[in-house]
């Protein structure tokens, strides 16, 4: 398979959008390219599971690699491995939930598809590039449409939040650019392309000074406490459609960067910090834990889960261990799924009810009861009910840390386990208080789940069951490319 | 040697036979307005096609006039620049009444450079840079009737001969340390004693006013205000690239040797430079001066590039100032068709400009993200490029400043865009009119934008001429 098709189809999407009058033709342009995505994304599967049937164990399958820049040894290098096929697959759900839910969007319609179009090409673009040159190039193109998505069509604080948001993820990229130039100088080489990267040894003195710039500032997008102050504010602020993408795809970019990028080419780096990584995602997890309790707002709520969740994430991959990173690459599956459903269901609770707080609903159930019901379903799936996604990939993160036998490392495995509990207290209550109760006057004509609404949460609960109640295929996926990270760091 | 003369010289002699064209048009009958300016912009287009043919090596006069094909695409970046302001600014040139004198003036600035690029001695230099400066202050004051206008230009006035008086100075000095004027004979004679450091110190100096280097910015934003639209951009992008490329010249070919002691010149003034402009930039209000702020941040991202002394350093920065050239310009020919039809220069008159206005919306945001070096446009890939070459010294704490300069060069381009796109306004700038070649114009710096970058045998091209 070719893997330009998955960027040069958002970019022929965008530019159709760009071309065509109407608002209605707009929509189903984008729906069409939304579609494409996700049954390419599918093809991607399959084609990448007959190879490795067949045998073909590349490190990197469906290789591709074009000349660019070769006066700075740059090439546009395009590559896949199990995680990236996972994060293609993500993308592909949350393009095509996000894209049905924002059907309602009258206000320059336009201008909302193509720069969430935009931003998904920038999303498959990050995951698929071996060349860290165009990975860096890819990273930055999903900045702007956020900044925009959120100014324009926001709420609330709306242009505080958006450019806190650019501004804090231009100094993590900042910082990246930083961090990789130090690897391409630090090689013999002088390359930019992963692969060569990750043979070549790089001075261990660049390594501790290039990994915490690489890892600090991919961490800005998957909310290193404390680098998480943008993710409340932006996801809060954000229409719909951009929480589901901001959550659901753009914090996985930080997590695929810090595993990918930082932690495969500077294992020395990682081993030397892995300590500090740790202490910060334990802290980002109990922290969102707590914060989200004191939340009012539903969106809110999920903002600050998000943290905590995406905190496991960043454990995962502090471990070092191959459990713990594949459980780290089946959170960052799982919470896209899950929480992009969590916004979508919020999103359609708004419109309706016209409110967030959670005080101010409630019985909801009777009248919008496929609304509740993914409600309730996200809500477990968050708190980690087996059977559901959350579950299995917070499960196989605490299972690989549990494999150090040391004090520090148990103690923080504890810790983290304990912010589950916290995570159904203030689950249960947000859920129980919207969904449950006597019904609130005026809320008792609302309607239920229209077509595309009923679609998109479909879709995505079709992931999260699927991988709750069958993990083996995205384990079977995910595993060997984790352990092909790992026997880099470990040097087994 | 009368061919010799003929190609080698051929963008100067153009030039010159369309200034003389344009005196004999305005002595003689005379002609109008709308017919003059698309004779003078075919025959600009004319100069800029022409200057990727037939590019020789070699020099002239002994040695006083040196070329080859780098120095031609150097060239063809100002030609093009000036070309492109003949374009944007079509509607205001019209309504000029002088408009024969303004592109006299203009071209002779234009020509000034061409021998100033070329130079091939100090004395040579000193004389063709008079020639690029003196046009350029009678040009700030052409709008008449407007006394921010003269003091504009006054001010302008003052500040380069200060500048050229100390050019003098260093030249002097050198000429006494070396013996020589000759660009090729001074760096055998180069070793680095007190005197040569001070006369370096000095050429530098006057190198910063030309660029607006900090502490030597000061006349930038009022002169960048008080002008013309048109003059600002022509001193913004048009003087600001052809003085790059001369002091790369200088610092690379004529004080190569002493790399080891300007290097860190350049870092401090980088620094200086990136964050003064970026922090004045961030409070600006009037678009002009907030440009002029964002173009003295830019200078200091010229030299980081600058600081590199090596063929990657060479290339990434004429690389940047083609993209420059087409960024900054585009931004100058929105706020220029603003200010023309309106008169409203604050940034705050541009809130909801996009209801009323998308094409020159869009086209003003591109501009602004590639200034800040957002991809995909070409501005991403220019400053990218300057980061990496001046990244090779493996000096960590300057790029990591350069670095995190992006980040507060992105707060103020927001800005703007925030205004146009996401701010509410009950009096929105009403539709504007735009002249076609207006249009064009801003379609070619939109084009030039998005492909520059993202066309990489255009840095090839230029990487294979640097080496």
């Amino acid at each position: 398979m070719n893997l330009t098709l998955l960027i040069l189809l958002p970019l022929l999407t965008a530019v159709i959008i760009l071309l065509v009058r109407n608002a209605q033709q707009v929509k189903w342009v984008a729906l069409i390219g939304a579609t494409l995505q996700f049954v390419l994304a599918f093809v991607l599967l399959f084609a990448f599971r007959n190879e490795r049937a067949a045998g073909n164990d590349a490190q990197m399958l469906f290789d591709l690699q074009y000349n660019w820049f070769p006066a700075w040894n740059i090439s546009f290098h395009l590559g896949v491995d199990g995680i990236s096929v996972a994060m293609v697959l993500l993308t592909a759900f949350v393009v095509i939930a996000g894209v049905l839910v924002s059907w309602n969007v009258t206000k320059m319609t336009k201008e909302f598809y193509f720069l969430l179009i935009l931003l998904s090409l920038g999303a498959y673009g990050f995951f698929i590039s071996l060349d860290l040159f165009i990975l860096f190039f890819f990273l930055e193109i999903a900045v702007i449409p956020k900044y925009l998505l959120i100014g324009i069509w926001g709420s609330g604080k709306k242009e505080y939040a958006a450019n806190k948001l650019a501004l804090m993820l231009m100094g993590g990229s900042s910082l990246v650019l930083v961090g990789l130039l130090g690897a391409y100088f630090g090689s013999a080489e002088k390359s930019f392309d992963l692969l060569t990267l990750s043979q070549n040894h790089i001075p261990v003195f660049v390594q501790k000074i290039c990994f915490p710039l690489l890892f600090i500032g991919f961490g800005v997008f998957t909310a290193l406490f404390p680098f998480h102050t943008w993710v409340p504010d932006g996801h809060s602020s954000a229409p719909t459609a951009g929480s589901m993408f901001l959550a659901g795809i753009s914090m996985k970019l930080g997590g695929y960067g810090c595993l990918r990028v930082a932690t495969y080419i500077m294992p020395e780096g990682a081993k030397e910090y892995a300590n500090i990584v740790i202490v910060l995602s334990v802290i980002a997890i109990l922290y969102g834990a707590f914060a989200t309790m004191m939340q009012k707002d539903l969106k809110y709520i999920n903002a600050y889960s998000s943290v905590s969740h995406c905190g496991f994430v960043l454990l995962g991959i502090g471990m070092l261990t191959k459990t713990a990173m594949t459980g780290a690459v089946m959170q960052m599956v799982s919470h896209g799924l899950m929480t992009a459903l969590f916004f979508a269901v919020i999103g359609m609770i708004y419109e309706r009810t016209h409110t967030r707080q959670v005080n101010e609903m409630g019985g909801l159930l009777k009248v919008m009861p496929f609304i509740t019901t993914a409600l309730f379903i996200v809500g477990l799936c968050s708190l980690g009910l087996p059977g559901l996604s959350g579950f299995v990939a917070e499960m196989t993160i605490l299972i690989g840390s549990w494999q150090h036998p040391d004090l520090f490392h148990r103690v923080a495995t504890i810790a983290a386990a304990m912010s589950i509990v916290v995570t159904a207290v203030y689950i249960l209550r947000a859920v129980a208080k919207t969904a449950m109760g006597p019904i609130k006057e005026g809320f008792t004509n609302l309607s239920d789940a229209k077509w595309n609404e009923k679609l998109a949460t479909l879709i995505l609960i079709a992931g999260i069951i699927a991988i709750g109640v069958a993990p083996f295929w995205l384990n079977d996926l995910i595993s060997p490319a984790a352990d092909v990270i790992m026997h880099k760091v470990i040097g087994k | 040697m009368l061919n010799d003369f003929l190609i080698l010289m051929k963008s100067e002699l153009v030039i010159s036979v369309i200034i003389f064209l344009l005196l004999f048009i305005k002595v003689g009958k005379g002609m109008k307005n709308e017919r003059l300016l698309p004779l003078v912009q075919f025959l600009l287009l004319a100069n800029f096609i022409g200057g990727f043919f037939f590019n020789e090596t070699g020099s002239l006069f002994g040695g006083l006039f040196t070329t080859n094909a780098l120095i031609a695409f150097q060239k063809s970046i100002l030609s093009l620049g000036v070309y492109l302001i003949s374009l944007l600014f079509a509607d205001w040139l019209k309504k000029t009444e002088h408009m024969p004198e303004f592109l006299i003036l203009a071209l002779s600035a234009l020509l000034g450079m061409f021998f100033m690029i070329s130079s091939g001695s100090l004395l040579m230099f000193f004389l063709s840079l008079e020639l690029s400066t003196l046009p350029v202050a009678a040009m700030a004051n052409f709008d008449l009737e407007k006394k921010i206008s003269s003091e504009a230009s006054m001010k302008m006035i003052l500040s380069s001969a200060f500048s050229s008086g100390i050019l003098l100075f260093g030249i002097s000095l050198l000429y006494g340390a070396t013996g020589t004027i000759s660009f090729a004979g001074i760096p055998a004679m180069l070793d680095g004693s007190p005197l040569q450091i001070l006369a370096v110190v000095f050429l530098f100096t006057a190198f910063a006013f030309k660029l607006s280097i900090v502490p030597f910015h000061l006349w930038t934003a009022d002169v960048y205000e008080g002008a013309p639209i048109a003059v600002s951009s022509f001193l913004s992008v048009i003087s600001k690239g052809s003085i790059a490329f001369i002091l790369m010249t200088a610092l690379y070919k004529v004080l190569g040797p002493m790399h080891e002691i300007w290097y860190n010149m350049v870092m401090i003034l980088s620094i200086a430079t990136m964050v003064i402009g970026n922090l004045f930039a961030l409070r600006q209000q009037n678009i002009k001066r907030f440009l002029a702020y964002s173009s003295i941040a830019q200078v200091g991202f010229i030299l980081v590039g600058l600081s590199s002394n090596s063929t990657a350093g060479i290339s990434s920065v004429v690389y940047f100032v083609l993209i420059y050239t087409f960024s900054n310009l585009a931004a100058f020919g929105v706020a220029g068709v603003i200010s023309q039809q309106t008169g409203k220069e604050r940034i705050d008159d541009y809130k909801g400009l996009y209801q009323t206005n998308p094409f020159i919306s869009w086209v003003l945001a591109l501009a602004l993200f590639s200034l800040a070096g957002i991809p995909p446009t070409a501005g991403f890939f220019g400053k990218l490029f300057l980061i990496t070459a001046g990244a090779s010294k493996g000096n960590y704490f300057f790029i990591t400043v350069a670095a995190l300069n992006l980040i507060v060069s992105l707060f103020y381009y927001l800005r703007v865009i925030r205004a146009v796109f996401m701010d509410k306004n009950e009096q929105p700038i009403e539709k504007i009119n735009m002249h076609p070649s207006t249009k064009l114009g801003m379609i070619i710096c939109a084009a030039g934008i998005v492909l520059v970058g993202l066309l990489s045998w255009v840095y090839d091209y230029i990487n294979q001429l640097s080496i």
